[in-house]
């Protein structure tokens, strides 16, 4: 296989395309990455599913529903691009069903109040954000050109997540007691999102030699934390964090050390909603599978003239 | 009662066909038979939701005693909600979900096209807007009939069962009081004896394309025009205004 021509432009910053010569490792890399992306994408509309029936308002529910769309639509975005590396959904649902695949580990969260839906939005998809600018400019050209898309919406659901958190943080006690609760149980989560430290990173080294990974986990966290914890201020809530302090000669803020052992409990089955998850997509998928079968058969009879038009 | 009275009743009734099925398919997200399919239901509660607030916006206008739109949607008790039976039936699977969109939405379609030439400009421009979701509703629940009647033995029946088990709750679609009445006379509501037959046409079509058997139109239920409903909206509504319940003083 010509992998000079791959390397030659991977040098010249150029992007990779279906039919391009790659590595195998390459392309196993981004099926894994992208169809993990995916499934986040679709799992993440448990969480949010679970409060659309209870939205308090008519507006609060419209925003809701097409912020969960919005997901479902970057899944599809996204298994479409895995789809032209080689693999079909069909297999990627497979993998995720079998655990083979993996999706954010932050989605083994539960979503327990309404704040939940303020904090998700606001810390989970301004977490994905941060990641994602960085992937605008990956080197697979079907997967940077989704991210361009996708980017432009997470930004919308960040600030409409922010919204929430504000005016809880400004109503009645109880609000601004659901809006801290959220926060202290999202915190940690969220900037486990980037991945474990630089130090520990499993897949990294590659990734960015290849140039799908621009920039390091760890700088990715600071990036965020610089941000979210100004924007905690100015709303009136206090991060969960009582090493919180800020560094005049770095200018940046420096958190505590995180519970590693937790995320890899969790991201290893074992956190508050795995196997719910899991279990909801598989019920799901079995439940459909009749529908598909009737699509499936309905549009062979058409293909072979059975029924008309 | 006043021409204005009527015409908050008469809001209410369409702002709550369409919250109420809105949210009966806004439940389903995340629960489609595949991840477009998904999308496509959750857009129609999307669609519907925002056609219900237009309605009870013009309705909390309406009404003079300081309600607004959420009011009337978050803080009203089920024997005042106005919504057809058939809105509030259950996902009880995919087959009910389309045939109870196919059989509302056809009746929906029929009756925003007459309100777009209503006497009365606000619901006039309220439903021009609604009509062209609704169209796209219908057309996509039409597909679905046709796709399961005419698809696999299981989709079939299972298309039928739910067409003979929600067929009782179309009787009521058409049924007129005397708000209905006093409002068609100044041209402001819809005749739904008219729309009655243009309906049943439309069913009967569709019914024939996929290959279903229309059920005969024996006993009908009945009670929505008075607020009494199926045993299932007070527990739709028990979750849908739980928060705003819990905490009265709360903005959201
Ligand atoms: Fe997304
Ligand atoms: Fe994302
Ligand atoms: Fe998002």
């Amino acid at each position: 296989m010509p992998v000079d021509l791959f390397t030659e432009k991977i040098d010249q910053n150029k992007s990779i395309e279906p039919r391009d010569p790659m590595p195998d490792d390459y392309r196993y890399h981004l099926i894994r990455q992208i169809s993990q992306h995916a499934h986040s994408e679709v799992i993440g509309m448990q969480p949010e599913g679970n409060w659309i029936t209870r939205a308090p308002s008519l507006r609060s529910k419209m925003i809701l529903l097409a912020k969960i769309q919005d997901e479902g639509g970057h899944g599809l975005y996204l298994y479409s691009a895995a789809e032209t590396l080689g693999i079909s959904r069909e297999e990627m649902i497979e993998q995720l069903q079998t655990g083979k695949a993996r999706y954010s580990n932050i989605f083994n969260y539960p979503a327990l109040t309404w704040a939940d839906i303020g904090a998700i939005g606001w810390l989970v998809d301004g977490a994905a954000i941060v990641n994602q600018v960085m992937l605008q400019r990956t080197s697979y050209g079907p997967y940077a050109r989704a991210m361009v898309r996708i980017c432009k919406e997470e930004s919308f659901h960040q600030r409409q997540g922010y919204e929430i958190m504000a005016k809880m943080a400004a109503g009645t006690p109880e609000q601004h007691e659901m809006a801290q609760d959220a926060l202290n149980r999202w915190w940690a989560p969220a900037l486990m999102m980037f991945g474990p430290p630089d130090a520990e990173s499993l897949h990294s080294k590659k990734a960015f030699q290849w140039k799908i990974k621009r920039e390091s986990n760890d700088a990715l966290r600071q990036k965020f934390i610089d941000k979210t914890v100004q924007q905690t201020e100015v709303i009136g809530l206090k991060i969960p964090d009582p090493g919180l302090r800020f560094n005049e000669e770095t200018g940046h803020y420096e958190t505590s050390p995180l519970n590693w052992d937790e995320f890899y409990r969790v991201i290893n089955g074992n956190g508050p909603c795995n196997r719910q998850r899991i279990e909801h997509h598989k019920k799901v998928h079995a439940e459909g599978q009749w529908v598909r079968e009737a699509a499936a058969a309905y549009a062979e009879k058409l293909r072979t003239g059975v029924l008309e038009q | 009662m006043t021409k204005k009275d009527a015409l908050f009743q008469y809001c209410l009734r369409l702002g709550d066909d369409a919250v109420v099925l809105g949210h009966r398919l806004a439940e389903l997200c995340s629960r489609g038979p595949f991840l477009e399919e998904d999308l496509a239901l959750t857009n129609i509660a999307l669609d519907l939701t925002g056609q219900a607030q237009l309605f009870f916006l013009y309705a909390a206008e309406l009404d003079n005693k300081g309600q607004s739109a959420d009011d009337l949607v978050y803080r009203r008790p089920e024997r005042q909600f106005y919504n057809h039976l058939l809105c509030e039936q259950p996902n009880t699977d995919f087959g009910y979900t389309i045939v109870r969109q196919f059989l509302f939405s056809a009746y929906h379609c029929f009756l925003l096209e007459d309100l777009c030439t209503s006497q009365d400009e606000h619901l006039a421009d309220i439903s021009k807007k609604a009509l062209k979701e609704s169209r796209y509703h219908l057309s996509h629940a039409t597909d679905w009939m046709v796709r399961l009647g005419q698809g696999t033995k299981e989709s079939k029946q299972r298309a039928q069962q739910a067409l003979d088990a929600l067929w009782m709750y179309t009787g009521e679609l058409f049924e007129m009081d005397d708000i209905d009445l006093q409002l068609l006379e100044a041209n402001v509501a819809a005749d739904l004896h008219t729309i009655r037959n243009m309906w049943q046409q439309e069913i009967a079509q569709t019914l024939k394309r996929a290959g279903l058997q229309q059920p005969e139109d024996n006993f009908m239920q009945t009670g929505s025009r008075k607020g009494v409903h199926t045993e299932h909206l007070g527990h739709l509504l028990a979750e849908m205004q739980s928060l705003v319940r819990a905490y009265p003083e709360a903005a959201w």
